[in-house]
């Protein structure tokens, strides 16, 4: 399929998913619910296009995420701020330009973060990753402006754009950010920076010496992630209204979104869709169902059945699958059948 | 062979920690030449040619390649000019196919220098071009986990010529395999010396050695003992007490 077919048709099915569940479901939890799944495709994907691609495992998730949350909840402030300080009058901030700002920030917290810790591989570079996380943790908590360890509340637009409810609005822009991300990530797979990813990812030295840009490229790939994450995270204080350091920088953000692209297959975009699908849908049933600190332990339990059973995922699995048939059919071509004199 | 060196290299020395690995290494290659270059295990011959290829920093001493000095440059940088290299241990891409293996050289070395760049289907092209050179033109879709030793060989040397090099390390290409397996490997070494490509051979195996080379240099514990006709070099006496003791 060509790219631009792609983008149109994912665009397609995201517009036809927003319009059918908005047009047959009237419960505003069902909305609360896929706001969550969607917001784990960006997360996943972003994870998968370092990690899957270019193999740098990044434990740091929840920092990015919450990096483009606080940076919507500092633009949220800022009409205030200017006013009493300057005494500006802007109007508030529309939530569109927040994710673009919070990709902005995150991007370049991304691109840091990877020149300072791309020296480093495999378990190092997971270890730096995560102390990055408590790092960014610690400045905001100390951050009074944005509530410090207090949190602080947002308070949503009276109305609503695009008609319906306020969470309607959120879940609209987290498929806008789903189709982007995952058009994104499959643009970069069948492009010439994917081959050079890929090629990182199994054989560095190898990689240089057939002229790939090592560092250049893990750079992109480090910004592209983090950008992606922001984003993802920036509606999240319209969406709980609390924003706190403790459940913005949650581990479960990293957790899940290592989990993800390893249960669907980190070696393609569709991966990761397919995972936070799978994993979200059921951490939601379950949450409301059984409870919600059930999540993790499915998640843990999912993880040791796909590295035992699927290590590459679901994906891997149809591969192989796929590879098995090809290769005996190639064999059977090769070889005609010798009949043994009767 | 012409006059101008294609590779020059100046007083190369190279340390970890208190460990000298290269000390005072003066080396030329000229354009078309076939160097074999010799030496006990630990003598420093791959350290070598790490650091001409850029894969480690030497600390003193010079490199210029055809011209143009080296210092400075990543080792991406130096395939881009020209000097390619095998690894001692293959290290394909393991998750790309064999097509796709050559593609990376095609699309990021050749692609990357000025003049003609390759488009789809002339990657394609050459992508199955090199593959049939090297004999493995069947099994393009394959990946590199289906290969036999030998073949692996083969696509290391494949991907180290696809970036189009003028000057290649074949760097232990041929250990471990049977002798028939080495015919194979030093007629596809020969055929890309004819082709116009220097080649520097580091190898182990001496009946390899002696019928590829040109020239031969020895390296005894990071130095340089000896350059010269292969059959002069393998009697000169210090080259024997290396290999055999006193």
């Amino acid at each position: 399929m060509r790219n631009a077919t792609f983008w149109l048709l994912a665009g397609a099915v995201g517009l036809a998913v927003v319009l059918l569940t908005r047009v047959f479901f009237t419960n505003e939890y069902f909305f609360f619910a896929a706001y969550v799944v969607l917001q784990y495709i960006v997360l996943s994907t972003a994870w998968n296009i370092l990690g899957g691609y270019t193999g740098y495992t990044n434990f740091g998730t929840g920092a990015f995420f919450a990096m483009g949350a606080y940076s919507s909840a500092v633009l949220h402030k800022l009409p205030d701020l200017l006013q009493s300080t300057f005494d500006l009058t802007i109007p508030a901030i529309p939530l569109p330009v927040m994710i673009v700002v919070g990709g902005i920030v995150s991007g370049i917290v991304g691109l840091g973060t990877g020149y300072l810790t791309l020296r480093l591989r495999g378990v190092f570079f997971a270890i730096a990753t995560l102390a990055l996380a408590i790092v960014v943790q610690t400045l905001i908590v100390n951050w009074d402006y944005v509530g410090g360890s207090r949190g602080i509340y947002i308070i949503r637009p009276a109305n609503a754009p695009l008609g319906g409810g306020y969470i309607q609005y959120l879940y609209t822009l987290m498929m806008v950010l789903s189709v982007v991300a995952v058009g994104i990530a499959r643009t970069i797979e069948r492009s010439r920076l994917g081959l050079g990813f890929a090629a990182i990812r199994d054989d560095e030295l190898a990689a240089e010496a057939a002229g790939v840009p090592t560092l250049r490229l893990k750079l992109i790939a480090t910004t592209l992630s983090g950008a992606l994450m922001g984003m993802a995270g920036a509606p999240l204080p319209y969406y709980v209204t609390y924003l706190d350091p403790t459940s913005s920088f949650n581990l479960a953000y990293a957790v899940n979104s290592v989990a993800m692209p390893v249960i669907g297959g980190m070696t393609s975009w569709i991966g990761p869709v397919l995972g936070a699908i799978l994993l979200g849908t059921i951490q939601q049933l379950a949450t409301v169902t059984i409870s919600s600190a059930l999540n993790l332990l499915i998640v843990g339990l999912l993880l040791i059945g796909f590295v035992i059973i699927a290590p590459n995922g679901i994906i891997g699995l149809v591969r192989a699958r796929q590879r098995k048939r090809a290769m005996a059919v190639e064999a059977l071509s090769e070889r005609p059948v010798e009949r043994p004199a009767q | 062979m012409s006059e101008h060196p294609i590779l020059a290299v100046n007083g190369l020395g190279k340390r970890f920690g208190g460990f000298v690995a290269l000390e005072n290494i003066e080396l030329t290659v000229a354009a078309g030449e076939r160097l074999g270059l010799i030496g006990p295990n630990g003598s420093g011959k791959s350290t070598l040619v790490n650091c001409l290829c850029g894969t480690l920093h030497n600390e003193t001493g010079s490199i210029t390649f055809d011209g143009r000095p080296l210092a400075g440059l990543i080792a991406h940088q130096r395939t881009r000019l020209g000097l390619a290299r095998s690894f001692q241990l293959p290290k394909p891409f393991h998750t790309l196919s064999l097509v796709d293996n050559l593609r990376v050289p095609l699309l990021y070395t050749v692609n990357s220098r000025a003049g003609h760049h390759l488009h789809g289907s002339e990657v394609d092209a050459r992508c199955h071009e090199l593959l049939r050179q090297v004999g493995l033109g069947d099994k393009a879709r394959r990946l590199p986990r289906d290969l036999t030793q030998v073949e692996m060989r083969k696509l290391e040397l494949a991907r180290a010529v696809a970036t189009r090099p003028r000057l290649l390390f074949a760097d232990e290409a041929m250990a471990g395999l049977s002798p028939s397996e080495i015919e194979e490997i030093l007629a596809v070494l020969f055929r890309l010396n004819e082709e116009g490509i220097t080649i520097v051979l580091i190898e182990h195996i001496m009946r390899a050695v002696m019928s590829f080379s040109t020239r031969l240099a020895v390296l005894v514990a990071g130095h340089k003992i000896a350059d010269g006709l292969p059959q002069d070099v393998v009697r000169n006496p210090e080259v024997e007490k290396a290999y055999l003791g006193e």
